[in-house]
């Protein structure tokens, strides 16, 4: 028996007796009184370990990278979209509800004209399904015109074809919206650089300290009166490692 | 309210230890000639009170005992049926309705005060999880009072087999009676319980204050020369209430204790866990005056020895990320100096209680608290669980942090104390631990 | 399908408006039933501290929110089209648990203008019969007036602790506070909270223009405060994560923060959670109700009997519940008859982006509702005689933009969205951005209204609530008034860069975010062919039916909607307990 061991079956002599009225009871009367952070509000960090679960092709991995360095390169200012863990971002929320488009309504039909009425447009595929038929076109259009992977080719070039897909001058395919794409990787790319780095980007807060955000903080009390002074704060992430 | 009847469980622990003491027969312990006073023809059952003052006088005696927090379960008065969870098996509370089947209808008013002031009931003696070791103290007036009271509680039919689930041999009442031998000081009250000493009755009597916040030696037994020094309790620690003045209630006032105990927050102790409770269901109900009394006369108890500390340097690097963590988790409730925030949650700063045994800190951040909810302070205002975000280092980091900032000093908390409770509460790990 | 014990007064929603009402009838001795379809949710417990600054999961995953796969509906800018489903969030932003959105607010805490509920009476009072009747708008008095509403504007804000300066106390104008306000009986419970870069800059340039700025009033509290309740609430700390997220120190308003301390601990008081009310049941004479319909988390139905029916959800959930129960005559634009779905109304939002250079905004101090405000071209403080609209808009400045992932559109003209350049303009202007909102008023239409939709159904298989609706030429020619306006202040703010945006320039959608305020679907009103119910709320048709919800309202002013919510919730939940319930039936004869 090790020690934590040990400890845990000392723990009988200090467990809490009675059960307290559960939380997620659909009938409730008085006030719930286990305080510990309920399981579902808790954060969901990125799946570590480093090897992906949804981004496993290893063409469409490639792709997704060469895209993610080109909207946020590598440069005087800080490190790469990749470097910074955005793919590993990507991937992760991929294989969540975001992914998953559990949030979205998806009931059919789209009707013809749906995207001009709701001005944005809107998808009964899921963002995982809409990264796979995106990337494998992107990947087939790059060897079409190029005749080489997106992956490879000069950045000047990737430049050119993704500017092409922001303004809609280029159409991946026929069933793919390929500014509503590109939208959806830029978006991505940037949740991932600027969101707390439990979700595997923003890397070390790079993204953050780039602009100056503090980060998971919660109390300016002490700083809200040197109004319109630079207050130089360290960022500090939702889960600090030490 | 669990932890807070869990008095019991510590008692009842190391009363079985001492079955071995079964064999010895008359004793000064089983003494009840005094209880003479009280009739012995009728019986609860056949007996309404028609005094009225009696039985609010009455009602109070059982709101100063709580008697309430443990024998009521659910929504009916005294009832019983509240499970105490022991290492030993589960003890129940009995039904103490005048129910004549199930509850003491069948009792007279003697046994009446045989069972409160002596723990002796109708199928034996009583588990000491029935604090009879303060309520020897009840004076006659009030027990007849609180007899009067009883007699006006609606009987309910709600038969209790309090033992059952106690494993062998604890499950046999007489070993009680060992038990009380060794440790159960039989006697009445010795001063004016209405007068000049209504502090200290409150305190030793219904109150049963000592029942946690006094130690207790290796068989269970309060030590009588740290009185109110301080006591483990289940999961809690009951904390030192002496004069202390670093670690106790010597550097409080009178009016401020008094408010604390009345409404559960004074703005700079809150009242969480068995405290909560207590104030909840017991203190809260009774009169300025009496919690006047009751904090004049802690004020007098002779302090613990416990020394002050000498604050650590707040440049320690270790002070230093306790105070980023403070300023980041911590600040926006209990404020940028440990100020607090109004009755919501507690001051830190010159907080005594939290400079003294750590263990109520270090539960409050593995699962949480919740401050007391009273009828003129109803908030009752949640802590919330640190365990997921924070590991043992930097619990202690934070802590030691606050524990010797803004005036206060403490000794630094060490790592085991944090991974006994965590492990202890079944709290669970940091989520991210380096990646 | 299992019934249970009967209630006197069941509670559709405990968001805002059921929570008032819960707690005053709690209070009144009534047994109380609340039924919300989302979980319980809580300060500390979940969302505390070190769980609530995550901008991603609550700001851009909106995961507080019901979702549209839950809850959502489908939308249309005219008659002849097609509607399509809001598939994504978009500007219903539903409670997800119990709190509804009142949960996850802002915490602006507006009055409305007294011009507000007398919009037909005092337009054609002063500017003729013609303004009002236009042709397109379908403007109608409230049935009641400001005067009759404020002593519950008054306990509202004293429930919610909300912090602010008066600028009207009984008739007599207050340097500081918003002189353009309607009288009120007292200050603010609290006093303002702190003014931070972007107001000082937006403060000085208004008032160089003479104009009349001043801080809005919030529900962001500036100092611990203990309520009429005897709930105490704590202090704003400025962190800036309100819109979208919950609050972890007890100093933003919300159900949770201010009312369930007291209501919870009542012991006639009973919460159902993860329970879905799908219709209100109507007696067979049809003259009253009987209860509730609802399905629980395992999908199992349920029957909830009661004396008395409080319908208090989210706007669109009330109208829709409404029409599922077939209480009431449905609204027909073509002819205007019928009441139910009537009056649908948004809010008409233009204003401009700025980057003064230079500056160090601090965009992550702040709070959900801090901001400065000028009400000079809001309601009808000015004269609207040769001007082709009615109404106006609160023109503000926000304290509380901070949140990186979607400050990262905030960028000057011609700034990359992507690559170095990127990074560098964003480098450059995340500290020197500023905004001027326009939060306009919306006129209610004609063709402007909710019913069911015909193709698609919401997973209980009901059909789902059908919006069709667009903006008036009316609220068009303001937005761009009003734009006009906040581009002159930019540029008087020092502003280099200047982005006007005007939402009102291309058709409504329901996809892009101008505001999450949508309004009306059962308008009160003193007349029952233009009104569903009558100024206490209830129902003309079942007596015993009564709705507090935002649906209520005939048209949508330059404010946020939630105080006078809040109002009508405690206005009407005292004249059931002190008038309905000793003489049950109508309490408004026609």
């Amino acid at each position: 028996m090790n020690r934590r061991e040990a400890l845990k079956s000392l723990s009988a002599l200090i467990a809490t007796g009675a059960v307290a009225a559960s939380a997620r009871a659909s009938e409730m009367q008085g006030y719930p009184s286990n305080l510990a952070v309920a399981d579902e509000f808790l954060p969901r960090p990125a799946m570590d370990g480093g090897k992906m679960h949804v981004l496993t092709d290893e063409t469409a991995l490639k792709t997704v990278t060469a895209v993610f360095d080109r909207l946020i390169p590598a440069d005087d200012l800080g490190p790469s979209a990749s470097e910074a863990g955005c793919i590993v971002f990507l991937d992760s929320q991929l294989a969540d509800r975001f992914g998953q488009g559990a949030q979205l309504y998806r009931e059919g039909p789209k009707l013809p004209g749906a995207d001009e009425l709701t001005q944005a447009p809107q998808f009964i595929a899921t963002p995982r399904e809409r990264y796979e038929t995106g990337l494998k076109a992107l990947e087939a259009y790059a060897q079409q015109t190029d005749g080489a992977a997106f992956a490879d080719l000069q950045p000047d070039r990737q430049d050119e074809i993704l500017q092409g897909m922001e303004e809609g001058s280029i159409s991946l395919a026929d069933d793919i919206n390929t500014k509503a794409f590109f939208e959806l990787m830029l978006q991505n790319v940037r949740e991932g650089y600027f969101s707390d780095p439990i979700y595997g980007g923003n890397k070390d807060m790079v993204g953050w300290k780039l602009i100056g955000f503090p980060g998971a903080r919660y109390d300016y009390r002490l700083y809200a009166d040197r109004v319109g002074q630079k207050l130089d704060l360290e960022s500090i992430s939702l889960i600090p490692l030490d | 309210m669990a932890n807070y009847k869990k008095i019991s469980t510590r008692i009842l622990v190391l009363g079985a230890v001492v079955i071995v003491a079964v064999g010895f027969w008359a004793s000064r312990s089983s003494n009840t000639e005094r209880n003479a006073v009280a009739d012995d023809n009728v019986a609860l059952a056949d007996f309404r009170s028609t005094d009225i003052e009696a039985i609010q006088r009455g009602e109070y005696v059982m709101r100063t005992a709580d008697c309430a927090a443990c024998h009521t379960q659910g929504k009916n008065n005294m009832a019983g049926g509240y499970p105490l969870a022991t290492p030993f098996g589960t003890l129940v509370s009995s039904n103490i309705t005048p129910d004549r089947d199930t509850g003491i209808g069948q009792m007279t008013e003697r046994d009446f005060f045989n069972a409160v002031r002596n723990g002796q009931g109708s199928k034996g003696f009583l588990y000491p999880a029935m604090p009879y070791t303060a309520y020897a103290n009840l004076t006659d007036q009030d027990m007849h009072d609180l007899w009067a009271y009883m007699s006006t509680v609606t009987p309910v039919n709600h038969a209790i087999d309090e033992n059952s689930a106690m494993a062998f041999p604890y499950n046999i009442r007489l070993a009680m009676l060992g038990w009380n031998m060794l440790f159960f000081d039989n006697k009445a009250f010795d001063g004016d319980a209405d007068g000049a000493d209504r502090g200290r009755y409150l305190v030793d009597a219904g109150g049963h204050c000592s029942v946690c916040h006094s130690p207790r030696n290796a068989l269970g037994a309060e030590k009588s020369d740290h009185y109110l020094q301080g006591g483990q309790l289940g999961s809690w620690y009951a904390p030192d209430i002496t004069s202390n003045p670093h670690v106790g209630i010597g550097d409080v006032s009178v009016e401020d204790l008094a408010e604390y105990l009345g409404t559960g927050t004074n703005g700079q102790a809150t009242a969480a866990g068995p405290m909560a409770e207590a104030v909840e269901h017991s203190l809260q109900y009774m009169s300025e005056d009496d919690l006047m009394a009751i904090a004049s006369y802690l004020k007098s108890v002779p302090a613990s020895k416990t020394k002050a500390h000498t604050a650590l340097d707040a440049s320690l690097p270790s002070m230093k990320r306790g105070a980023l963590a403070y300023e980041v988790n911590c600040a926006a409730c209990h404020g940028v100096e440990g100020e607090g925030m109004g009755e919501l949650a507690p001051a830190l700063a010159g907080n005594h209680a939290l400079q003294g045994e750590p263990n109520n800190a270090i539960r409050a951040l593995m699962v949480g608290a919740r401050a007391a909810a009273t009828h003129t302070k109803l908030t009752g205002a949640g802590m919330p669980s640190f365990a997921w975000k924070m590991n043992d280092q930097q619990i202690k980091d934070v802590l030691d942090y606050v524990r010797n900032s803004w005036g206060n000093a403490a000794q630094p908390v060490t790592p085991e104390q944090i991974e006994r409770i965590r492990v202890g509460m079944q709290a669970r790990d940091k989520m991210i631990d380096g990646y | 399908m299992t019934t249970n014990s009967k209630a006197d007064v069941i509670v559709v929603g405990l968001g805002w408006a059921g929570s008032l009402m819960a707690e005053e009838l709690t209070r009144a001795g009534l047994n109380v039933v609340a039924i919300d379809r989302g979980p319980w949710i809580d300060t500390s417990t979940h969302t505390p501290p070190a769980v609530d600054p995550d901008e991603l999961r609550w700001g851009i995953r909106k995961e507080l929110f019901s979702p549209p796969k839950d809850n959502t509906l489908t939308f249309r800018n005219t008659l002849d089209q097609t509607a399509v489903p809001q598939r994504d969030f978009g500007i219903f932003e539903l409670g997800g648990g119990v709190g509804g959105a009142g949960f996850h607010w802002a915490g602006m805490a507006w009055r409305f203008n007294p011009y507000d509920f007398e919009i037909r009476s005092k337009t054609i009072e002063r500017y003729g019969i013609d303004r009002a009747e236009d042709g397109e708008l379908q403007l109608q008095d409230w049935g009641i007036t400001y005067d009759e509403l404020e002593p519950f504007y008054d306990r509202w804000e004293r429930i919610a602790g909300i912090s602010g300066k008066a600028g009207n106390l009984n008739g007599e104008k207050i340097e500081g506070g918003n002189v353009l306000e309607g009288p009120r009986s007292r200050d603010y419970p609290t006093p303002p909270l702190k003014t931070l870069r972007s107001m000082e800059v937006f403060n000085e340039a208004t008032e160089r223009m003479g104009y009349h700025p001043f801080t809005i009033p919030v529900a962001n509290i500036s100092q611990a405060y203990v309520n009429p309740l005897g709930v105490s609430m704590g202090a704003c700390s400025y962190c800036g994560f309100c819109l979208g997220f919950g609050c972890g120190n007890f100093s933003k308003s919300s159900p949770q923060a201010c009312i369930f301390p007291a209501l919870m601990r009542r012991s006639n008081f009973r919460l159902l959670t993860e329970s879905c009310v799908t219709r209100v049941n109507k007696a067979p004479d049809g003259q009253t109700v009987t209860g509730v319909t609802y399905v629980d988390a395992h999908g199992k139905e349920h029957v909830q009997e009661g004396d008395i029916v409080c319908i208090t959800a989210f706007q669109i959930d009330s109208t829709r519940l409404m029409l599922l129960s077939g209480i009431g005559q449905p609204y027909d634009p073509r002819d205007q008859s019928g009441v139910v779905g009537r009056n649908f109304s948004f809010q008409t939002v233009s204003g401009v982006d700025m980057w003064i250079e230079g500056e160090q905004m601090n965009p992550f101090i702040g709070a959900g509702g801090l901001g400065s405000q000028i009400d000079d071209f809001n309601a009808d403080n000015f004269d609207h005689s040769d001007l082709d609209f009615l109404h106006g808009a609160g023109m503000l400045t926000l304290a509380r933009d901070g949140m990186p992932i979607s400050k990262a559109n905030k960028l000057p003209q011609g700034s990359p969205r992507w690559g170095s350049g990127f990074k560098q303009a964003y480098k450059d202007h995340y500290q020197t951005y500023t905004t001027i909102f326009n939060q306009g008023s919306s006129m209610p239409i004609k063709h402007g209204y909710l019913d069911l939709d015909p193709n698609y159904k919401d997973k209980f298989g009901q059909p789902l609530l059908r919006l069709t609706y667009d903006y008036s030429q009316s609220d068009r020619n303001m937005a761009k008034f009003t734009m006009d306006r906040s581009i002159e202040i930019a540029k008087e703010m020092g502003a280099q860069h200047i982005t006007p945006f005007n939402f009102a320039d291309k058709p409504f959608t329901t996809s892009i975010i101008a505001s999450d305020h949508v309004i009306g679907g059962t308008p009160m009103g003193a007349d029952p062919r233009t009104s569903v119910v009558n100024p206490y709320l209830q129902s003309w048709d079942c007596h015993n039916l009564f709705i507090c919800s935002a649906s209520v309202f005939p048209m949508n002013s330059g404010y946020n909607p939630t105080e006078t919510v809040g109002a009508l919730a405690i206005r009407t939940a005292q004249a059931i307990h002190q008038q309905y319930i000793q003489n049950p039936g109508a309490l408004v004869k026609v």
